[in-house]
């Protein structure tokens, strides 16, 4: 017992070394070196300001001339209440499917979708873009619900649906390496684009 | 079904069929000390460690000194992180600052690492400095799943009329040969395709609509290959492989799934190798892939057609989306979650709480059987034992004394292996009734109705199996919840694992007895029929009335329309 003890000592600190500091430092200097970028978190940057992380989605739903993302229902640390797209707390809402407070949040985004786009009708807006998703922290959002919101986008934005249909277009990303997953959207991308346009607009 | 699904599921599946045949021969020939092409790199290594540590490649341990060997270093990890992150807030790498963790956490946190389990009742982005995550829990994940194949590796032995091996050399090898040359290319690819891999602090960033984001990173991607090569499941952050920084793309999840399941599949072939009967590895892979199948087909439909209730509104399209990832889909969100219950990894891509009654099933099911390839090893162990038990139950049929590979199985391998199956359920039950039956274990029910039963039952089901994932809904981090939880995982490891090693041992100083005509071949299409017949009544006798009361009411009242406030 007292030799087995002592090998399986000796054996953890060697393994500790190798796989507990070796691999994790060789993998952030692989990191480092070789996907820059990627390594340190996938930082979009306008006019040399960091603004947003690719892969993170922001939020958009407390202004109208934004693209709205996914509803979110991450919360604050220190308060415990809904604070959307909290990186710093990912996390779903968990409610289960026959939850009425599930019902009933849709409910409410779907009829927010109604009252603040024109012409809106409820058969139009997809289902992913008034439910909330796993991470709270979900980036993308279908071709078709960015679609829907150009005519809230240009009444307060001033810019006009032709434009807006064409910057839309030219921000569908295609499945991964062409084959893996859906045609979507980033929105915190296409938000980007959209300020540079209403910064042209205005000036 | 879509195109985009049919390819997600074609390459993960299609992967882990190419892959079982090459890397489980590679692993029977480095666990039968035979040369392989990777001797040159690593030999020199394992050299040096073995000299260190005074054992030779070629020492052997009887069942009992292995087996102390497996719980005595288990004991050992896990005094050390729980010791580490006690003392968190004293260590290097915690850019954030983050303090210590409190007794009942710190020893859920350790016990749950140390039995490969994973269960995470803390947001590692907010809770964990960097120091916590690589150097205690990835270490741990390396090591845990590494110390259960060994022991995996030593019933084959045994079952196999071969001598049990070392338990430090299997460990080792495990590692050098296995996880750590398959973690440094996942890794590699992870990092690539948009996983963080830092020491930097977390980004504050101005946000375009005038806010500020904090956004985690730290070093994920190495953390994201072990996590799943390993069947770990632990997750860097809260929301897991759900979460954009350790998951980004549709990529790095149909990744993420094919790296669960190469091992705990290759060593079914390994089996098979050793058994010298490929034709046997054969049928038992596809009983555990015809369940594969059925989980994925029981989480896709159901979560594609959508949510009855919500359905009403009359919306665009069809699909259950709440808690799912858009660019995983609902095909690549399917396969990953059969995946993560299947070879019980417990990493989640989506909100399991969130998901319709019947996927909720498939996750239920592949906790419960536990087998459907299982954990490196252990799936195997478990699988194993489906087997004995269906022997035992046809030689019962036939009135003849029923063998395995040559070695009678009678009573007192039938006990302990009746005993190793009791185990599961009784925890699983057992723990469930005290939570329900008690104001602490009530006091952390989230969703109302059958729902909330079911974030009980799935507790101690996903400790027990040593899973990890949860229905997120219940307060994990209450501390009845941490320490019952705690002792759940550490009974449903050790205990089964020490008593199918045992019957190994027993079965191994058995004579063996020459096949005959009246011999029962386990290599069949009949046999594997049997097996899975038996697999399906033994459990659904455990399992299908508390089932009824969870998933299945929830399903019945679903499809009506009803819903709980």
């Amino acid at each position: 017992m007292g030799q087995t003890m002592k090998r399986a000592a000796l054996l953890t600190v060697i393994l500790w070394a190798l796989l507990g500091l070796g691999f994790p430092l060789v993998m952030v200097g692989i990191g480092q070196l070789f996907f820059p970028w990627q390594a340190n978190g996938s930082v979009i940057t306008v006019q040399g300001r960091p603004v947003a992380a690719r892969h993170v989605g922001q939020y958009f739903g407390n202004t109208l001339q934004y693209f709205w993302g996914r509803p979110s229902d991450t919360t604050s640390i220190t308060t415990g209440k809904l604070q959307p797209y909290n990186a710093f707390n990912s996390g779903p809402s968990n409610y289960g499917p026959t939850n009425a407070a599930l019902l009933h949040d849709v409910k409410v985004r779907v009829r927010e979708y109604l009252q603040t786009t024109p012409g809106l009708k409820a058969s139009q807006i997809p289902l992913s873009l008034v439910e909330s998703s796993g991470s709270g922290l979900d980036p993308d959002i279908t071709v078709q619900s960015a679609f829907i919101q150009i005519p809230r986008i240009a009444k307060h934005t001033g810019l006009s649906v032709t434009t807006l249909t064409r910057l839309v277009e030219s921000h569908i990303l295609p499945p991964e390496l062409g084959i893996f997953g859906p045609r979507r959207i980033n929105v915190v991308l296409l938000n980007v684009a959209l300020t540079a346009l209403i910064h042209k607009h205005e000036s | 079904m879509t195109v985009s699904t049919m390819v997600v599921w074609g390459v993960v599946i299609g992967g882990l069929l190419l892959s079982l045949k090459p890397l489980g021969t590679y692993m029977y020939k480095v666990f039968t000390f035979q040369p392989t092409l990777f001797d040159r790199p690593f030999k020199p290594l394992e050299n040096v460690i073995f000299r260190l540590i005074h054992v030779s490649r070629d020492s052997e341990m009887t069942a009992l000194e292995y087996g102390v060997s497996f719980v005595l270093m288990n004991m050992l990890w896990a005094l050390m992180a729980y010791t580490l992150l006690r003392i968190q807030g004293l260590l290097p790498f915690n850019p954030q600052h983050f303090p210590n963790l409190n007794a009942p956490l710190a020893f859920n946190t350790s016990a749950s690492f140390t039995t490969n389990t994973n269960w995470q009742a803390y947001s590692g982005e907010n809770t964990l400095s960097y120091f916590s995550q690589f150097a205690v829990l990835e270490f741990l994940q390396f090591v845990t799943p590494a110390s259960g194949g060994a022991v995996g590796l030593a019933f084959i032995r045994g079952i196999t009329g071969r001598k049990l091996g070392n338990f430090f050399v299997d460990l080792t090898l495990l590692l050098t040969r296995v996880l750590l040359p398959l973690a440094l290319i996942f890794g590699v690819a992870f990092v690539a395709a948009g996983v963080p891999d830092t020491l930097g602090p977390y980004l504050h960033l101005h946000t375009l609509t005038g806010q500020t984001q904090i956004v985690p990173r730290g070093p994920i991607a190495g953390w994201e290959a072990i996590e799943h090569l390993g069947q770990n499941g632990g997750g860097f952050t809260n929301a897991n492989s759900a979460n954009p920084l350790e998951n980004p793309s549709a990529l790095t999840n149909v990744l993420q799934s094919i790296a669960m399941g190469l091992v705990p599949v290759a060593f079914f072939y390994m089996f098979g190798l050793f058994a010298g009967k490929r034709r046997l590895a054969w049928t038992l892979i596809a009983v555990a892939g015809t369940l594969f199948l059925a989980m994925l087909a029981m989480i896709y439909f159901p979560e594609a057609s959508g949510n009855p209730v919500i359905n009403l509104l009359g919306l665009s399209g069809h699909g259950n989306y709440v808690g799912t990832e858009l660019q995983q889909g609902i095909g690549g969100t399917s396969i990953f979650e059969t995946a993560s219950n299947a070879f019980t990894t417990g990493s989640v891509s989506a909100a399991n709480d969130s998901f319709l009654p019947i996927p909720s099933l498939a996750l239920f099911l592949g906790m419960f059987l536990n087998m459907v390839f299982g954990g490196k090893g252990v799936g195997l162990l478990n699988m194993l034992m489906f087997v004995l038990l269906t022997i035992f139950l046809m030689g019962l049929m036939v009135g003849r004394t029923p063998e395995f590979l040559g070695k009678k199985i009678e009573a007192k391998e039938i006990s302990l292996t009746a005993i190793a199956f009791l185990i599961h359920p009784l925890l699983i039950l057992v723990g469930s009734a005290i939570a329900v039956a008690t104001p602490l274990g009530m006091a952390g029910v989230f969703n109302p109705g059958p729902q909330g039963l079911s974030e009980i039952l799935y507790a101690f089901t996903s400790g027990a199996a040593n899973n990890g994932s949860a229905l997120g809904g219940l307060g994990a981090s209450l501390p009845f919840y941490e320490i019952a939880i705690g002792v759940v995982m550490i009974l449903g490891r050790y205990a089964s694992v020490v008593l199918m090693l045992l019957v190994a041992e027993s079965l191994w100083q058995k004579k063996a007895v020459p096949e005959t005509s009246g011999t029962m071949h386990t290599d069949t299409p009949l046999f594997a029929s049997i097996l899975l017949g038996a697999i399906i009544v033994l459990n659904a006798l455990t399992f299908f009335p508390i089932m009824a009361l969870g998933p299945l009411a929830e399903h019945y009242l679903l499809v009506t329309h009803h819903v709980f406030s």
